[in-house]
């Protein structure tokens, strides 16, 4: 550790016993974001599904509000060392998505609009594990946090739960997605501090 | 804030916020380095990209097509650097390679 | 590469280093002049920042750029701190740290957006709120000789302007211009009503018509920064000559 600076604290990190080690707890809620919000409204909107041999599957948006959807209060954590506690969420389960979906795959190279990616292990989107998210609090989800829809996968790192999703590769093989190819650890699990590679 | 059209406008920062974190990969400032991105050919400062992060890492676009042009990334105990949306990297150095002269155009 | 022919005083200038705060000079209500004093500092360029780094109790460690606000002196550095209100590593900086206190420190960086003493022709300035800071420190660079400078300052309030005399005083000698533009509120009797940057602001007044075209220095928050180059732009200023640098959102 380095050196401290005297009397400096910084911005209150408050603890809650639902955190993962090396999180504090805010209020608000952070955007991150690694490049510009991309322009992508309901119209124009589509989420295809590819599995290993090729196959192909797509969503429209009426399509997807066609699906029977939930709502679900989640607790997410940014690698970050932010954790927001108790989050509503109404989307999609990706149990539902998948269900007619043949494949062989073990893992998943979820897309986004704007070209963000990122991996994890197909079971991690499975029973009950996962949302494709359309509205936050009560109502649609905002560009600057995911919207029209983004993926929430709330028992990983939250850069795993990709803003503005738009695609989902089915893969036999891991393959590193934007942050992954960077140092950020491959699964990502934040009660085992996942944040890194070999971590 | 966000214009309309304009490749990274909505960009919180520009090249000139990745000079400390890359001192720590190149003897050479980068930020004033070329680099020419991939996708429209443009090149640029690096000082001129716009930059997203520094949280969880820093993205460098091309102010020309709003590409990725450079990531850096921070973990406890590594740097890793990303150039795939460049095609070349064109850094001023010194013309006599003494090493007085080296240190001092790092410096600066 | 060049790497291989660097000695050890390279790893020294990357290496995070103790910078001892040896005076605090308030500048405004909200932003403050910290005197450190860091040891073996290699000096530095007008325009150059530096990256702060605090770390908390727990291990928590906040990291933020600020700009060298003074010419090159020895082992002394000067930073001006603008309080961000809940900023939080700016108002620590700016209340919390006390004289003899120190903070880790790494620099000097950043080699493009400076003025060297020496470089030839005339410079234009245009600074939003702290964005004055780095062009400050190109001001107090200037030596007999040097080219002509104007500085386009845009603040909120009369009660924000940082420097306020010392740019009085340098707005006295013959080849500086300084004009304030005031965005919320201006003084009593300004001849420009309160209002964000127009163009017109930034023509010359003294005029550079016919001489060579000026290098353009524009700093402060990102919105500002965008919106102040599109206006050289459109007033004709070659976009090669326009250097930016950006300091961050604004807030809310
Ligand atoms: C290259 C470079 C040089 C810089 N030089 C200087 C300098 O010389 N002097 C100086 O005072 N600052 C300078 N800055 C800005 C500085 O690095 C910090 O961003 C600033 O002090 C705010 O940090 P904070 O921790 O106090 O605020 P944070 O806790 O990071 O932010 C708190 C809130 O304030 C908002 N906010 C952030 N920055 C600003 C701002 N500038 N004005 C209003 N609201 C803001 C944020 O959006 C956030 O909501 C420079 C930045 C860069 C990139
Ligand atoms: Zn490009």
């Amino acid at each position: 550790m380095d050196f401290v600076t005297r009397g400096f604290q910084g911005r209150p990190r408050g603890r809650d016993e639902r955190l993962p080690p090396g999180q504090y707890l805010t209020d608000d809620f952070p955007v991150l974001s690694a490049g510009p919000t991309p322009p992508v409204d309901h119209d124009g909107w589509e989420l295809w599904v590819a599995t290993e041999d090729g196959a192909r599957h797509t969503w429209s948006w009426p399509e997807l509000m066609a699906l029977p959807a939930e709502t679900v209060t989640v607790d997410i954590h940014c690698v970050t060392s932010w954790s927001k506690l108790d989050t509503e969420w109404r989307g999609v389960s990706l149990d539902t998505l998948l269900a007619d979906v043949e494949t062989a795959a073990d893992f998943a190279l979820v897309h986004s609009y704007g070209g963000y990616t990122t991996n994890l292990p197909l079971e991690d989107l499975l029973d009950g594990q996962a949302l494709l998210a359309f509205a936050y609090d009560g109502d649609d989800l905002r560009p600057e946090h995911g919207g029209p829809a983004r993926l929430l996968v709330p028992h990983l790192y939250f850069w795993k739960s990709a803003k503005w999703v738009r695609g989902i590769e089915l893969l036999l093989a891991d393959s590193p997605g934007f942050w992954e190819q960077l140092g950020y650890h491959d699964y990502g699990d934040p009660w085992r501090e996942q944040r890194y590679q070999g971590d | 804030m966000t214009i309309p059209g304009h490749p990274g406008a909505e960009a919180a920062y520009d090249g000139n916020l990745m000079a400390g974190p890359l001192s720590e990969l190149f003897a050479l400032d980068v930020t004033v380095a070329v680099v020419r991105c991939r996708g429209c050919g443009a090149s640029s400062e690096v000082a001129t990209l716009r930059v997203y992060g520094p949280e969880p890492g820093l993205v460098g676009r091309c102010p020309g097509c709003d590409d990725v042009l450079l990531r850096v990334v921070r973990t406890p105990d590594a740097v890793w650097l990303d150039l795939g949306g460049v095609t070349s990297l064109r850094v001023p150095a010194p013309r006599v390679p003494l090493e007085e002269d080296v240190d001092r155009s790092a410096q600066t | 590469m060049a790497r291989a022919a660097v000695p050890g005083g390279l790893s020294a200038r990357r290496a995070w280093r103790d910078a001892t705060l040896v005076e605090r000079r308030p500048e405004t209500d909200s932003a403050v002049t910290l005197v450190l004093d860091v040891d073996g500092w290699p000096g530095h360029l007008p325009g150059q920042h530096v990256d702060v780094r605090l770390t908390a109790p727990d291990g928590y460690t906040a990291t933020r750029s600020y700009s060298v606000s003074a010419p090159e002196h020895g082992d002394r550095v000067e930073l001006t701190i603008q309080r961000v209100p809940d900023g939080e590593v700016s108002t620590f900086l700016a209340d919390g740290l006390a004289v003899g206190d120190a903070v880790r420190l790494r620099g000097p960086v950043g080699g493009w957006f400076v003025w060297r003493p020496g470089q030839a022709g005339p410079v234009l300035l245009v600074a939003g709120g702290s964005g004055i800071v780095p062009l400050m420190a190109m001001l107090r660079a200037r030596v007999a000789g040097s080219p002509p400078f104007r500085l386009v300052y845009s603040v909120r309030e009369p009660d924000d302007v940082i420097y306020r005399d010392e740019l009085a005083a340098i707005a006295a000698t013959d080849d500086v211009e300084v004009r304030l533009v005031h965005t919320r509120r201006a003084p009593e009797g300004a001849a420009r009503p309160a209002g964000r940057l127009q163009g017109t602001d930034l023509l010359t007044a003294t005029g550079w018509d016919g001489g060579d075209p000026p290098t353009c220095y524009v700093c402060g928050p990102t919105g500002f920064v965008e919106s102040a180059a599109d206006l050289l732009v459109g007033l004709g200023h070659a976009a090669d000559r326009i250097r930016t640098e950006r300091f961050g959102p604004s807030g809310p």
